[in-house]
This record gives structure tokens, sequence and C-alpha cells, in this order.
């Protein structure tokens, strides 16, 4: 295996009991790159985090994550790498400051506690005491904690569950500043929309293995997949699913000598071809 | 981004910067440090005056002799009971899962909750000591002697309790029923241990067998010989004040104790894992 990927899963796998969470994933990340994994409940999303993470032993497969083996990682691998956990509620009586002031003490190269704070949009909170955050502060400050040591590489399990839309895009700004920077980060989403304006690539899981990977544009070959023309024949609409709208688009403009009634041209949504790859292999 | 470029920080250091987050932690949460050192504080001065009269043939009171026995149980308050919960409450919050995924060595989490044992044990000892002596005249040894008696059954008593803390607050599913799990053991304990329920020899034989089984009982045979005169020996279970005996049952519990928080120790809480 060679170190020039951030991440290198080859047939990872991992049971528990009689159920199989993850079964035979393969996965490859670019330093630089930000992926999203996508699937359904119990594809075996946060097991593959928990153990590109080091948290959890696997049971095959070969896995190496900034050229070392996870599960035997130590203090050095540990200080490039940053995790933003799914449900913590820790820390509570510290303040904002106090906490991540803390955890830079981990790290050799930490950057400025108070700039991190106010990255993620709390400085106005840093006095508070954590536990009084909203849902959507706390988890900046989970981001916060995840990125103060400079990680080289990003973990978020879920990172925006339970948000407002507007508290999501003030979040996705964030990781997108993160991404601008030059940060590895790998996120699992339920978001199709989430994975669609942070993510490079996209991995779908179903039942613990990758069903399609791609730009979040063209996954599973949706750019080329048949478009559908619609447009109005009177107050009749009309239909036409086309390999090539332009032309299906020439014609009508020639026949309405001018503007089409009603013209829409549409090519299958991410959560279309999202649903048709969970739908087809579950 | 600024970047200070540092040696990364050493295990007894950043054990040191744990202590300071445990106490403030610690001694935010009001309603645990009320509990942690009252109860103790409490039963003192309630239990206390109920025992009324001398000990026979001493000029001792029954209250003084209790108030000496009580150190033990406001120390396994501060140890015991506070380092379960609150290592129950780690685990349950994500504490121990952030802890994990950060780069500090296992021991600083460890080194960090000494420092917040011996800092509430000390003032706990403290706070009992001195309500002994303001109310039920408890008296300050003089001697050295004693004073060296009462710091190794306070360095012993604490560890040993510790160790019992951490292994058991494994048996907590939740922060939430952490307190109940400490308590109900800790409270047993102390009625059996001849600590709530003076003398121990009044006891049935087979409770007193289950108490002398736990460094509790020993810690408070410690203590009171540091604290009572030699003439209140007479009241031990075994007419004397044993301390080869106590050292040498709180040190086993200090490896026992060491032995079970090896194999027992869980990073992750039972529904996550």
């Amino acid at each position: 295996m060679t170190t020039q990927s951030a991440i290198s899963v080859r047939g990872l796998r991992k049971r528990y009991r009689s159920v199989t969470a993850v079964d035979g994933l393969d996965l490859e990340i670019e330093f630089g790159e930000v992926v999203a994994m996508l699937g359904p409940n119990g594809a075996g999303k946060t097991t593959t985090v928990e153990i590109l993470e080091g948290f959890r032993p696997r049971d095959g497969g070969e896995i190496s994550v900034l050229g070392v083996d996870p599960h035997r990682a130590g203090r050095e691998w540990r200080q490039q790498i940053g995790i933003v956990l799914q449900d913590a509620a820790d820390a509570g009586e510290l303040t904002v400051a106090e906490t991540v002031t803390h955890f830079a003490r981990y790290y050799p190269a930490a950057r400025d506690p108070g700039e991190v704070i106010a990255m993620v949009g709390l400085t106005d909170h840093a006095r508070r005491r954590v536990r009084v955050l909203s849902g959507g502060q706390r988890r900046r400050l989970d981001v916060a904690i995840g990125v103060v040591g400079r990680p080289r590489l990003l973990f978020l399990d879920e990172p925006t569950t339970g948000f407002d839309p507007q508290a999501r895009r003030q979040f996705w700004d964030l990781i997108k500043g993160l991404a601008g920077d030059g940060t590895t980060i790998l996120l699992t989403t339920h978001y199709l929309d989430e994975a669609g304006a942070l993510a490079d690539r996209v991995a779908v899981l179903v039942a613990g293995r990758v069903v399609a990977e791609g730009p979040p544009a063209s996954i599973a070959g949706r750019s080329a997949t048949v478009s559908t023309v619609c447009w109005l024949e009177g107050a009749e609409p009309r239909e036409v699913e086309t390999d090539n709208p332009a032309q299906v688009i020439a014609e009508l403009t020639a026949r309405f000598g001018g503007s089409v009634p009603g013209l829409s041209v549409s090519r299958p949504s991410l959560e279309d071809v999202y649903l048709n790859l969970i739908g087809s292999t579950s | 981004m600024t970047t200070s470029i540092h040696r990364p920080a050493g295990t007894l250091e950043l054990g040191l910067a744990r202590g300071g987050v445990e106490l403030k932690t610690f001694f935010r949460q009001k309603e645990a440090v009320v509990f942690t050192f009252s109860l103790p504080v409490v039963l003192l001065v309630i239990l206390g005056t109920l025992f009324s009269g001398e000990v026979v043939g001493t000029g001792i009171t029954v209250g003084t002799l209790f108030t000496a026995g009580m150190i033990a149980a406001g120390i396994a308050s501060t140890s015991f009971v506070n380092l379960g919960i609150s290592i129950a409450t780690d685990r349950d919050d994500g504490t121990l899962k952030r802890l994990r995924g950060a780069p500090m060595p296992a021991a600083s989490y460890f080194v960090g909750k000494v420092v917040l044992v011996l800092v509430a044990s000390l003032a706990e000892a403290a706070i009992v000591v001195g309500i002994g002596w303001l109310l039920f005249d408890l008296a300050l040894p003089a001697e050295l002697g004693r004073w060296i008696t009462f710091a190794w059954v306070f360095g012993l008593g604490v560890t040993a309790c510790s160790l019992l803390g951490i292994a058991a607050s494994s048996l907590a599913r939740s922060a939430r029923s952490a307190p109940a799990v400490m308590n109900l053991p800790y409270l047993v304990l102390m009625f059996v241990s001849g600590i709530y329920f003076i003398p121990l020899s009044s006891l049935p034989q087979p409770l007193i067998q289950i108490g002398s089984l736990f460094p509790f009982k020993w810690m408070a045979q410690g203590f009171r010989s540091v604290f009572l005169p030699d003439a209140l020996v007479e009241q031990e279970v075994a007419g004397a004040w044993e301390h080869g005996r106590v050292a040498l049952v709180l040190a086993a519990w200090c490896i026992g104790g060491l032995v079970l928080c090896l194999t027992t120790f869980r990073w992750r809480s039972r529904r996550d894992s």
C-alpha cells in the first residue's frame, strides 16, 4: 500500500455478533479531497469511520490512514487527525474558551484557540458554559475541538443532524473554508444536498459496501443519463425523454417559432440517483 | 492562523492540565459538590448528636468516637463514590471517547482524576475533622507519630477506595444511574464497617466479617487510632489498633483494585459497544 492516499481501504470487514456491518468495503481518498459517505441507517457508515479513527478493531481487510494502520497508531498519528464526534455532551461545566484552550494543549502545532473560536463563529459565546449552548453551537464547538490541532485529516460523522437550515449553511461555509485550506475531510451524512454542496466525491454505502462512487454531478452516470424535456402543447403538458435535449429544444423552438411555453429540462437529481441506488441493491 | 510549534506536553504535564479541568468540572457542579461533601457531614452532625454519653471509663464521648471513624466515610465519599460517578459520567457523555481520539496518553486521564480525588479528599478530611473539633471534642493529635499514621492511612485508603471506585464505575449503565449504583454499596458498607454504627463489635458476626473484607473498616480503624486516646482501643473488635493489619489490608486492596481496574475498565459505554 502506498502512502500517497490520505486514506486507503481494501476489503474492510466488520461483524457484530450475527450482523455484518461492513462487508468488503473499498475506499481511496487523496490528500486534499472532501469525500462524503452517504447511505441509509445501518449501512455501516459510522462503523467504517470509527474503524478509520482507530476506535474499533476490524475483522478483515487492509487499511492505511495517513500511511498507518489506525489500530496500531500512536500519539504522533493522533496529532494529525481531527475527529468531530456524532453526539458528544462532554465538558458541560467548562466555558467554550476553556475547552478549546485545553484541547489545544494536546497538539504540538495547535492553532490559536481564540482564532479557532472565531472561525466557528463562537466568539460571542467564548465565556459561556458549554452546557448552555444550543445544538448548533455545540456542534460548532465540536468542530473547533476537531480542528484546533491543525489536523491533516478531519472526520465528521453526521455533523449537521438536527440543524436548522440557516445553521447548516453556516456550517457548510465553515467546512468549505477548512477544505480550502487543504484539509482532507471524510464526512458521513444523511443529507444529499450536504454531500452535493461539500464533497468532491460521494461514496454511497449499502449493506456495508460501496455501491457507487464519484463526483456528485456525475455519480452513477447521472450526467450521462437521459434528460426529460417538458413543455405545454396548448394547455396540455407534454414531455419527452432524450439523450440530446438541445436537439429537442431546437426542434420545438423551430415549430413554435420562438419561445416554447412551459419549457423545462431536468436531469435526475442526486436524490433520484441515490434512492435508485439504495432501492436497487437493498 | 498563527502557529506556535512547541514540544508536545508530557504525560504528567497533560495530567495536571486534566486535573485543572477535573477540578473546575467538579466544583462547578454545585449539586454534586454539596452531595459529595455534605452527606458525610450531615450524617456526622445528626448521628453524632444522637449518640450521647461517654465510653465507660475513658472520659471520651461516643460522639468523639464516632467522628474519628466518619473521616473514613468522608474520604470514601470523595474517592470511591465521587470517582465512580465521575468516570461513569465521562463514559456516558463522550469525554472518554473524545480523549481516546486525542493525542493524550491514557495515564494523563488518571493523573487528572488523582488530582481531583486528592484535593477533594483533603478538603473533606479537613471539614470532618474541623466539625469534630468544633462540636464533638475531637482533639488534634500532638505527636508526630500519629500524623505519620494519618498520612499513610489517608494515602493507602484514598488509593484503595479510588481504584475500587474506578472498577465500580463500569457497573453503571449510564451517568444517570451512576449515583445510585455508587451510593447503595457505599451506604451499606458504611454500616457494616463500624462507621455509621458503633462500635462494630456490637454488630452480628457475619456482618462484621463482610465489613472486614473491604477497606473502609480498616481505614476507619486507622483514623480512630490517630485521633483517639489509646484507652479506646478496647472498643475495637480485636482489642488492638492493628496497624500492621490495617496497612496490609489497604495495600492488598490497592493491588487488587488495580488488577480489577485493568481488567474491567472500559473506554466505551455499553450502549456504544
